[in-house]
């Protein structure tokens, strides 16, 4: 479904502060995977999301979706293929429009926009019975400007947009990171539906060891640019997190240097 | 004549100016509040329309036909600025300046001289000093079509985009929204607007001047801002705003009218409109920055 093949990407090259964000990495995913991505501050974990979802060109490598090449593609001609959610709850919706107005925009995904009406009665139907789903009153408040929603509604809203039209590959980028423990685990929880529900692809990057071995059913670790660890199926259900810390001690020779870690 | 007299008898005229310039308010809330765009085109883009107009109406061409080649004039003006800001990547303010600057010397070209008449005796003209009473319902019918029409793109597919454009770029683009392409095309329609005002000026006033656009978008924004003010506390919908941004156009130059009437010296007026608007543009930073916060941060610790 996904593959990446020896991408790098440097940030600020020729600088002192360059850095090489992502080294020459290498990863498949088959279809249906979801695959949790965990590692400290600058592994590489939200460069690799980007990459894939094109927010900025790549240095070297190649990139593809069900076997079209996306390499070149810019951002917004990849957004048909790719459903995403960002760490920060502000940046997945326009705050300034209506919770409707948000999920039409979101059932246009990777279709032509032209001078028909934005928003049907019919399509009104449609937002009123996903919102319902999602179990938080917001089917109610479809004429609410979305940013008048509180962060979880929104990380919320912003799934439901992402998989509104089924993409091949589901972005979440640390998506509960700014939640509380509650919120965060509603959020989860709703992830975990919409992937089993519709068989998606996904990748979730997250700073919880906990949820990364609770959630998906291949896990991969990251540090310094580099994938340090791939594990799946039932080597992955046997993972605790004493063990991954452990190995992250080993191979980056440094703690894991983030008590979010632990937490949770 | 007494002065209250004199103010009264200006009225009517400050009322046509204020309409006409309401078109222009309305392309500058395209840019600044849809769009998220200090757009300075307009100084230059307003005397472009007024330049087009009086050269074509000069040369005898339907008032019709001059003022679309001003419309598209304009257009493409925003064309300009949006291909420097998106293909360039040059700041949003900077292109604008560069465009302006652009159009100073074209202005001068499409003029060949720095004042041109336009002579309401050749050809019909649409508005004038004239006839206040048709003008002004004239000018009344072009800001109710340009806002009508505008209320319909917004609600379609392609404005609907625009507007996530401007208000998330991030959001736009995964959701398959071309945000260059948008960008370009909100300039496009702003600075049309607004050389579709410069035309309907430069038939007013009778010429075009190379220095009439300077200042502009301070007009433009302080007309923005009043109408914000009005209509606000009674709706929020869209239509309402277009109509509030003309509307404060209106009283602008109304106020504008009682200041010269009051024979306080015209020179200070520029100066007089850029500090009120800072003044507008500051209280809501000020509000923000000191204001108490009435609930506690409710956005994050809401209930899910």
């Amino acid at each position: 479904m996904l593959k990446l093949e020896n991408v790098r990407k440097v940030f600020h090259p020729g600088t002192v502060n360059e850095k090489v964000a992502l080294d020459s990495v290498s990863v498949t995913l088959a279809d249906g995977d979801f695959v949790t991505v965990i590692g400290g501050n600058g592994a590489g974990k939200s460069t690799m999301l980007n990459a894939v979802a094109g927010v900025f060109p790549i240095d070297g490598g190649s990139i593809a979706i069900d076997g079209q090449d996306i390499t070149k593609l810019p951002e917004y001609k990849r957004a048909p293929l790719i459903g995403r959610v960002f760490q920060d709850p502000m940046m997945g919706t326009a705050a300034d429009m209506w919770l409707e107005e948000n999920m039409a925009l979101a059932l246009r995904r990777g279709k032509k926009r032209g001078l028909r009406w934005a928003l049907t009665s019919k399509e009104r139907k449609l937002f009123r019975e996903k919102l319902a789903e999602l179990g938080l009153g917001l089917e109610d408040r479809m004429t609410t400007k979305v940013g008048l929603l509180s962060g979880g509604q929104r990380q919320a809203v912003t799934l439901l947009m992402a998989t509104l039209i089924e993409p091949k590959m589901l972005l979440l980028d640390e998506h509960t990171a700014a939640l509380d423990p509650k919120t965060a685990a509603k959020v989860l929880e709703l992830s975990d539906r919409f992937i089993s529900q519709g068989h998606l692809t996904a990748l979730m990057v997250t700073h919880n060891m906990r949820d990364a071995i609770a959630h998906g059913n291949r896990l991969i670790m990251m540090n310094e640019g580099r994938i340090i660890l791939d594990v799946a199926g039932e080597e992955k259900k046997k993972l605790t997190v004493e063990a991954l810390l452990e190995f992250f001690q080993q191979a980056s020779g440094e703690a894991f240097a983030n008590d979010r870690a632990l937490l949770g | 004549m007494g002065i209250l007299q004199a103010i009264l008898v200006s009225m009517p005229g400050a009322v046509a100016q204020g309409l006409i310039w309401g078109i222009m308010a309305i392309g500058v809330y395209i840019t600044f509040k849809v769009l998220d765009f200090a757009d300075l085109t307009v100084d230059g883009s307003i005397c472009t329309g007024m330049a087009v107009c009086a050269m074509l109406i000069a040369a005898g061409w339907n008032v019709w036909l001059a003022m679309l080649a001003a419309l598209l004039a304009g257009m493409l003006t925003g064309l300009v600025t949006g291909l420097f800001h998106t293909l360039l990547g040059i700041p949003a303010i900077l292109s604008g300046i560069l465009t302006q600057l652009i159009l100073w010397s074209m202005n001068l070209v499409i003029m060949g001289k720095a004042n041109q008449p336009v002579n309401a005796m050749r050809v019909p003209l649409l508005v004038t000093r004239l006839h206040l009473t048709e003008s002004i319902l004239i000018l009344i019918a072009f800001n109710l079509v340009l806002i009508g029409v505008l209320y319909w793109f917004f609600g379609t597919e392609f404005g609907s985009a625009l507007r996530a454009t401007g208000c998330n770029k991030n959001m736009a683009r995964a959701q398959g929204i071309n945000t260059n392409l948008h960008t370009v095309f909100a300039l496009m329609l702003s600075n049309g607007s607004v050389a579709l005002s410069g035309a309907l000026l430069a038939q007013y006033q009778g010429s075009a001047d190379i220095n009439n656009g300077r200042g502009a978008i301070v007009i433009g924004l302080a007309a923005v801002i009043i109408g914000e003010a009005i209509v606000s506390k009674i709706s929020r919908n869209f239509i309402v705003r277009l109509l509030g941004v003309a509307l404060g156009a209106v009283i602008y130059y109304i106020v504008y009218q009682i200041v010269i009437g009051l024979r306080i010296p015209t020179d200070l007026l520029k100066m007089l409109s850029a500090i009120v608007v800072a003044i507008f543009l500051a209280v809501p930073y000020w509000k923000k920055k000191f204001a108490k916060p009435l609930r506690k941060e409710a956005p994050q610790n809401a209930e899910t």
